[in-house]
């Protein structure tokens, strides 16, 4: 063979200009930027609650039942001196403070959402990993899987809220229940994938054991998926909340939750319809907002799901 | 040939988008085919030779453009300031294009009659009958066989060579002035890329197309072309008559290229045999059946029957055949990747054909495999440093001794050692394969198993992996069994060859018997095939 063809001693690896990061390629995708705001401007509405209104969102108050958004009231507080409260979106049929409650009420959602979201990837992570790896427990854990995604999450909820008591937890759990057979499926399907490749059968036959090829080489793929599916998942959770909440299956009523305010104010909805529209406002601009960060991600880590420019 | 040139390309440049390791895809290139021609343009992978396919059919995506002052002319006609109406009416009635892939290139969901039919009754004013007709008679000159049950096939229930030649009908079925035929014969066997250059040529010469034709195979090159032009980066850099391109090249990088084509006759052993040297492996009688049981019975294929053989130390076995011969099977039961149905795998004398996977672990690192992939092999997220010391560490290696032989190695696979911390992704595919080497060897295999190691790679990279790949079978003494359908490659490397089919070893022995005087008519067949066999590569320049 002709020398022209012989290479030199050592070659080094030609720098190839390397694309932007994902950080950089996150900020520039309006979606993220806009959904990541509004999801963290809601977070901080529900932190400081108490700085942005003193009123208890739990305080009854029979003489002022139902009154419109903007209504003043004078009272004395525990000094004995006046104070004028406004009730700037109103109150309920018991007198409760709207803008208080609702303000309270971010709280649970974006707790249900992260929750949910959290766990029900942590859980499913795990039994998609060994459901894709472990080929004989495939077929058992997949089936059961199935019969997971056939119960209809208010059902579950209504049950388990029946067995021990309307809580948060209860509420967290009855949600997580049938999204966890969706982290799983997705989560087996890129391990299916990802076994086939030559890296992790190289991994085989260089002796290494099978817990830390699915911690180095198998899981990593399945980061950007799941980021996605859990965004997704928590826009779900925080309406599935609601609407627990809203047919009185939820959280115990003395929480405030924008379900719970809306079921209140369903009665009265064509005199009072604030008494809706409120919470309602904020479920939509949060779950809109979860969504978009959803679909930034998803665009920006999941590259073969992204729309074609 | 005196007729006017079917396609004429002149200082024809296309470019690259903003950002690409070179301005443009092809720089200036000028060529033209004559009716009744066939132009062959070879160049290795990112030379640019599809793209001139592409461009010439009107089918470059955006980022390519086509730069001012290019020529492109069918029959005299200009294609580059052409509108896309006259350019799809171009296309299928005076240029035909077939594809590399001709599973993807047709439609799965629809009939292969249909899919011709469609190309008939856009292009034609043909009533039904006469366009079924048509399509039936062509359906019969590539030489299917009962054109009536071809025309209600779907793409899947045919072979790859049935599919290429439903392709190759599509294409011609207009009798176009000019076919491009993009690596037509790549994705197909040996056996099936013959009959495939062998119908092209027929059906060129009935009717005085002319062909344009796409290969990185050099084979493939003496077996059809009438005139060679050879690429490199996109530049033109030497074109004539066959002969003489390929007996007498006149540039450095065609003489290179040419030079790195393994020769077909195996060389003359200058290694001390290996017979006095202890067995590394032996199978025997190893059989892996697929299938499954179901309730009412399953069905079970044998992808691997009854194959025996050993290996000694410093020896290197090769296992030629087709694609479904079950010769990865093979590889894969001994790298213990998947379990042999049936028969032992003795390794140095211990019988690891079904031993469980605890008591493996030990015996693992004795052997290693390479893929065929090289973009596939390496971990994308993990830097080559990591890769390679991966196994050390397993059994036990320090960080540090790891990394230090880590190090020596990329030294030996003649790799920048400060490269250890780059990502896969820096390199390119042949020195990806070496990383691959390295991580195999940090191992101290006794057995290096090279699975289609070097098919995936251009045969100047080609070459220079081979070479590796002997040197270091020589210095570390190694056992190896190199899996290969290149019988070129095999002739080069190995000291035995066995030729397998449909799961079975047909013939085994010494390479120069094989090769010199084939017994089993299998064999025979398979060396018939070979494009370019007469040619004599690896001896000119």
């Amino acid at each position: 063979m002709a020398d022209a063809a012989a290479p030199p001693l050592t070659e080094a690896p030609d720098l190839k200009a390397s694309k932007p990061g994902v950080g950089r390629r996150l900020l520039r995708n309006p979606s993220v930027l806009i959904g990541g705001f509004l999801i963290l401007l809601i977070a901080a509405v529900g932190l400081l609650a108490p700085l942005l209104t003193p009123i208890d969102p739990a305080a009854i108050n029979p003489t002022n039942r139902n009154k419109l958004p903007g209504f003043e009231t004078t009272e004395r507080d525990d000094e004995g001196n006046k104070v004028t409260r406004v009730a700037r979106m109103g109150t309920d049929s018991l007198g409760r403070d709207i803008y208080a409650r609702v303000l309270y009420g971010a709280r649970v959602s974006l707790t249900v959402g992260l929750a949910v979201a959290a766990l029900s990837v942590a859980i499913g992570l795990g039994i998609g990993l060994v459901a894709g790896y472990f080929r004989a427990l495939d077929g058992v854990i997949m089936r059961v899987m199935d019969g997971l995604m056939a119960i209809p999450g208010i059902l579950v909820a209504i049950a388990l809220v029946s067995l021990s008591g309307a809580s948060l937890l209860t509420v967290i759990v009855a949600v997580m229940i049938p999204d966890i057979p969706r982290v799983v499926r997705l989560v087996r399907a890129i391990v299916l994938s990802i076994r086939e490749e030559p890296y992790v059968e190289a991994a085989i036959s260089v002796g290494t054991p099978t817990p830390k090829i699915l911690w180095r080489h198998v899981l990593p793929n399945t980061i950007a998926p799941l980021i996605v599916q859990a965004t997704f998942t928590a826009g779900a959770a925080i309406l599935l909340e609601a609407a627990l909440s809203f047919l009185g299956v939820g959280i115990p009523p003395e929480i405030p939750t924008w379900g719970n305010i809306m079921a209140e104010g369903r009665t009265a909805f064509q005199l009072y319809p604030h008494n809706i529209l409120y919470p309602a406002a904020f479920l939509t601009v949060t779950v809109l907002a979860v969504n978009m960060l959803g679909d930034g991600l998803r665009d920006t880590l999941d590259p073969r799901m992204a729309k074609r420019v | 040939m005196s007729s006017a040139p079917v396609l004429e390309l002149k200082n024809l440049s296309i470019g690259l988008p903003k950002g690409s390791d070179r301005a443009d895809a092809v720089r200036e290139v000028s060529l033209s085919v004559a009716p009744g021609e066939i132009v062959c343009l070879v160049g290795e992978s990112g030379s640019g030779k599809s793209v001139i396919a592409f461009g010439t059919m009107g089918l470059l995506p955006k980022g390519l453009p086509v730069r001012a002052g290019s020529r492109i002319a069918l029959q005299g006609e200009d294609l580059v300031h052409v509108n896309e109406d006259r350019l799809r009416e171009l296309r299928c009635t005076r240029m035909g294009m077939i594809f590399q892939e001709p599973m993807t290139a047709l439609n799965p969901v629809m009939r292969c009659g249909d899919q011709i039919d469609e190309v008939l009754a856009e292009h034609t004013r043909l009533g039904p009958g006469e366009r079924r007709r048509r399509i039936l008679a062509m359906i019969e000159q590539v030489h299917l066989p009962d054109p009536q049950r071809m025309y209600g096939s779907y793409p899947h229930q045919l072979s790859g060579g049935q599919r290429q030649r439903i392709m190759i009908a599509m294409a011609l079925v207009l009798e176009p002035a000019l076919l491009i035929a993009d690596e037509p014969t790549t994705a197909l066997d040996v056996t099936t890329q013959a009959q495939i250059l062998r119908l092209i040529k027929e059906l060129q010469a009935k009717a005085g197309t002319g062909v344009l034709f796409i290969t990185h195979d050099f084979g493939v090159v003496a077996e059809i072309a009438d005139r060679v032009a050879v690429l490199k980066h996109g530049v033109l850099v030497e074109m004539g008559p066959t002969e003489q391109v390929l007996k007498t090249p006149q540039h450095e990088y065609t003489r290179m290229l040419i030079a790195s084509v393994p020769s077909h006759d195996p060389p003359e052993r200058t290694r001390p045999a290996a017979t006095g040297q202890p067995v590394v492996l032996h199978t025997d009688k190893l059989v892996k059946t697929y299938g499954h049981r179901g309730l009412f019975g399953g069905h079970k294929v044998a992808a691997v029957r009854d194959v025996s053989f050993e290996i000694r130390r410093g020896e290197t076995l090769g296992i030629v055949g087709e694609s479904g011969s079950g010769k990865s099977t093979v590889a894969r039961c001994i790298a213990r990747l998947i379990d042999p149905t049936e028969g032992s795998i003795l390794l140095s004398g211990t019988d690891i054909a079904s031993m469980p996977n605890g008591r493996l672990r030990g015996l693992r690192r004795k052997i290693q495999i390479v893929f065929q992939d090289p973009y596939r092999s390496l971990n994308p997220r993990r830097t080559v440093g990591e890769s390679i010391v991966e196994g050390p560490m397993n059994y036990g290696a320090t960080a540090a001794e790891a990394q230090a032989r880590a190090r020596k190695l990329m030294e030996l696979v003649r790799l920048d050692p400060d490269a250890l911390d780059r990502y896969p992704h820096q390199f390119s595919g042949g020195q990806r394969q070496r990383i691959c080497i390295a991580r195999a060897l940090a191992m101290e295999p006794e057995l290096l198993i090279a699975d289609e190691a070097v098919s995936a790679l251009d045969v100047s990279v080609q070459a220079q992996v081979l070479r590796l790949l002997a040197d270091i079978r020589d210095q570390l003494n190694l056992a190896m069994l190199f899996i290969t359908h290149d019988l070129r490659v095999a002739a080069q490397v190995c000291d035995e060859v066995a030729v397998m089919s449909k799961g079975q070893i047909v013939e085994h022995g010494p390479t120069r018997q094989v090769f010199g005087a084939p017994q089993h008519a299998y064999t025979r067949a398979l060396f018939e095939a070979a494009p370019g066999r007469h040619f004599d590569f690896g001896r000119a320049g």
